[in-house]
């Protein structure tokens, strides 16, 4: 029987499974915060990088993955938000944690124009556009010789050792400087990560997701019914400008080493990433920690095999595009009917009586 | 009052010229059919008017704002709405989801008015029992329909069917006409393209007829169909 024309919509979106996901995220979350408790410096090294790949790999997902801006010059603002810090706390006396956030402000400033060139491309030649400008943001820092020029420069122990929160993190867990530092640095990119995530997953649920949705599938038709999809596109660039550039900051305040060559890698900061974002499965929040996941495990057990490292993760990265094109996670989901993060929106009917 | 108004309007692809010279008005409330062989220029003109084309020449009003140069989201949010004659849905979202980002973005509406509103059209559109379908496993009438319905959930003053009965059936037809005959009750404003005259003339209460991109008769239905240009290029094709 039709619904009288009484009748009551609303939108459902949360299913028990997400409520159980959500108890469980907090959870993990809460334990992965305990680690530097029990474990050793080694543990906690390798899970900063972990989480950083993560937080660059949802933002580069949410870039490409949902907005379709595939860009290969994020690397540009890793790069920025390094260098930025390295200003900041060199030349303007911040503390590493203020100049951090500092540096997703600035990140933002510097992607408004750069969008405003890029934006004039499509496709291919987008691709190749944000590389080019990543080019002359590297050719642009090594111009200048406070921060080392073109062979870069060291944070000093005077900065490293003085980030708000040290000595109470040394008498809290009974550790010298350095451990007490990478156990900062740790809660930072944990955060980072964790927000990254949350802040893929709230804008995938709010109106803006819901534009990314429709321009994905019909750019011509989601502007007929009122999309603005320059507006929403220039959005989401920025705004993973923003995050990446604190990423950005966060890795360089950890390695405190800069040079205008490896903070601007295409390799290590968009390539590697794109690996993780392509085998995990592009399009979904969860395919970039399944693909970050898989990145780690090689680059632990395979990084010391040289080149066949790079060979058998082109060779994997095929592979998955061949049998697997939405990735590990997206060909798991598909099977089971998974989804961790429900961004779905159901009607539900009430009938008046 | 006219809510429409189209001057002097062109548009030429290459050698091809798709629309030449074209002005005609709508009035508020009006329901307007428009007839014409294939490559006439008729989905042209509808681009031309809903913003993803922009004319050579001409000038397009709409309230008497000048819209010429409007972007195709900024004419949605005026109250044009479209269908388009091939669907377009958003296949990886549900239908419930096609109408409720038209509502939001187009509408201007928060999430929760927008589920009233899109769940009375979807109702409306004889779509409810599909809301939480994926759009991409419709079957050609429900894609039809889930043009016009998502149309629809954008709240606009003026809407543009494109061969919105083609390709249906003899039944599935009339349950369309029905469909649109309640919604010009509604008050919105109708411009409907259609091949099939008869579902058209049971609807609209005058007739524009579109050759090689020229506007050749415009007026009452019967006296448009009757008349001796249309009547040449119909010869043999409707009764
Ligand atoms: N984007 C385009 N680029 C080049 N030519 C075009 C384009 N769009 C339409 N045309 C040409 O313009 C003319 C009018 O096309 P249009 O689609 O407006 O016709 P129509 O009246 O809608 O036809 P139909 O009844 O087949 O839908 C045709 O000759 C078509 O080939
Ligand atoms: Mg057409």
């Amino acid at each position: 029987m039709p619904p009288a024309a009484s009748a009551h919509y609303r939108i459902e979106r949360k299913t028990p499974a997400s409520y159980a996901a959500a108890g469980a995220a907090c959870v993990l979350v809460a334990v992965l915060a305990a680690i530097p408790g029990f474990a050793g410096r080694n543990v906690v090294e390798e899970l900063i990088f972990v989480y950083y790949m993560l937080a660059l790999a949802q933002c580069w997902n949410l870039l490409a993955g949902y907005a379709g801006l595939v860009s290969i010059g994020q690397q540009a603002f890793v790069g920025l938000g390094g260098y930025l810090l390295f200003a900041l706390t060199i030349i303007a006396g911040l503390d590493p944690l203020v100049a951090i956030l500092l540096c997703g402000l600035i990140a933002a400033a510097f992607a408004l124009p750069t969008a405003l060139v890029v934006f004039r491309l499509r496709g291919a030649y987008f691709a190749i556009g944000t590389w080019v400008v990543a080019e002359v943001y590297r050719l642009g820092f090594a111009q200048f010789k406070r921060l080392g020029g073109g062979t870069g420069t060291s944070l000093g122990p005077e900065i490293t050792n003085q980030v708000f929160g040290i000595e109470w993190i040394k008498s809290l867990f009974d550790v010298r400087t350095p451990a007490a530092r990478d156990i900062i640095s740790y809660w930072v990119a944990l955060a980072l990560a964790a927000a990254t995530l949350v802040l893929v997953y709230l804008i995938l649920r709010s109106r803006r997701g819901l534009a990314l949705g429709a321009i994905r599938d019909s750019e011509d038709a989601a502007e007929s019914v009122g999309v603005d999809y320059f507006r929403v596109k220039l959005g989401i660039y920025v705004i993973t400008a923003v995050a990446t550039g604190m990423i950005g900051a966060l890795i360089y305040l950890q390695n405190a080493r800069i040079s205008p060559d490896a903070a601007f890698s295409v390799l290590n900061w968009t390539a590697y990433v794109i690996f993780i974002v392509v085998i995990g499965g592009i399009g979904t929040i969860e395919g970039p920690i399944v693909g970050t996941l898989v990145f780690y495990l090689m680059q632990r057990y395979l990084a010391s095999f040289g080149a066949w490292y790079l060979i058998v993760l082109g060779a994997l990265a095929i592979a998955v595009m061949l049998f697997a094109p939405k990735g590990l996670w997206g060909y798991a989901a598909g099977r089971y009917g998974l989804a961790l993060f429900p961004i779905r929106r159901r009607l539900l009917v009430k009938n008046q009586d | 009052m006219s809510l429409l108004e189209i001057h002097g309007l062109r548009k030429c692809f290459g050698s091809v010229v798709a629309a030449d010279d074209i002005a005609f008005i709508v009035a508020a409330g009006e329901a307007l059919g428009i007839i014409g062989p294939n490559g006439a220029g008729k989905t042209t003109l509808f681009n031309l008017i809903a913003g993803g084309l922009f004319p050579d020449a001409g000038t397009i009003r709409l309230d008497g704002h000048d819209i010429t140069a409007a972007r195709p989201h900024q004419r949605c949010r005026a109250g044009i709405a479209r269908s388009y004659q091939i669907p377009r849905p958003f296949e990886n979202f549900t239908v419930f989801e096609n109408l409720l980002v038209a509502a939001v973005h187009g509408g201007r509406k928060s999430e929760a008015d927008a589920a009233q509103l899109c769940g009375e059209i979807l109702n409306r559109c004889r779509l409810l029992p599909r809301a939480n379908a994926l759009a991409g496993s419709l079957t050609l009438l429900e894609r039809k329909r889930l043009e016009m319905a998502r149309a629809l959930a954008t709240a606009p003053r003026l809407l543009l069917l494109d061969e919105i009965a083609g390709g249906l059936t003899e039944s599935e037809c009339a349950e369309l006409v029905g469909t649109i005959k309640e919604l010009r009750a509604t008050g919105v404003t109708i411009v409907w393209i259609e091949h099939i005259v008869h579902a058209l003339v049971a609807v609209v209460d005058r007739l524009i007829v579109l050759n090689f991109g020229r506007k050749i008769a415009d007026g009452n239905p019967q006296a448009v169909m009757s008349s001796a240009d249309v009547q040449q290029i119909y010869i043999g094709i409707e009764a």
